[in-house]
């Protein structure tokens, strides 16, 4: 078994599940804490995709991708945390 | 030889970021989900770059990349981890009935929002 097909058939359908899973939490989540850490969780996700795609295909380029999205999900977190302790209900 | 260190490091890094998204899904409460998502999605998303460093060997720009943006998730995500759970605690969001000491009871300021 090459490494492309253990990435296509293994390693990349873990990651569709985990995906899926944090999805249901972003749905029900019952406090808007919930969905902003299932937010972060979600990005940290997708730069792991990100990186897969990019040994998979030999792309060295997607990892500036995962990079900005990093940084994203960093600021986007922050900014939550800020405005909802201002707001300061559930 | 190289192919299958990357296959390690994917296997392990996809598993913990199963594990992540279970326990997010089966966590009773948001400081326990927390707990188990920030500290191993960084694993697994730390291992899934390794393998990328360790397979772009002739370009130094991607290593050096992909590094960097390993350097910079363990920076950050223990700082937005604390800043969101400092503001769940702050808004009194429930905790699981489960638990049994909390240290930060009667502590905290409710205008200023400061340690007392």
């Amino acid at each position: 078994m090459t490494l492309d097909s253990y990435i296509d058939y293994v390693i990349l359908p873990i990651l569709a599940v985990s995906l899926l899973l944090v999805f249901i939490r972003l749905f029900k989540g019952p406090t808007i804490v919930d969905r902003v850490i299932a937010l972060d969780l979600l990005i940290t996700i997708g730069i792991s995709v990100i990186t897969v795609y990019s040994i998979n295909t030999g792309k060295s380029t997607l990892i500036d991708v995962a990079m900005i999205l990093a940084l994203i999900a960093f600021l986007g977190t922050i900014a939550f945390s800020y405005y909802i302790e201002k707001r300061g209900r559930k | 030889m190289i192919d299958i260190l990357i296959g390690v490091l994917c296997t392990i890094g996809a598993l913990a970021i199963l594990i992540a998204a279970v326990g997010i899904v089966r966590m009773p409460d948001f400081y326990l989900r927390l707990s188990v998502t920030v500290k191993a999605a960084t694993l697994g998303g730390g291992l899934l770059l390794l393998s990328a460093a360790f397979y772009f060997p002739e370009d130094v720009s991607v290593t050096t990349k992909a590094l960097a943006i390993i350097f910079f998730l363990i920076l950050t995500a223990p700082v937005a981890a604390h800043l969101i759970a400092r503001t769940a605690y702050l808004i009194k969001t429930d905790q699981w009935e489960g638990t049994t000491q909390d240290d930060l009871a009667d502590k905290y300021n409710e205008e200023t929002h400061e340690l007392e």
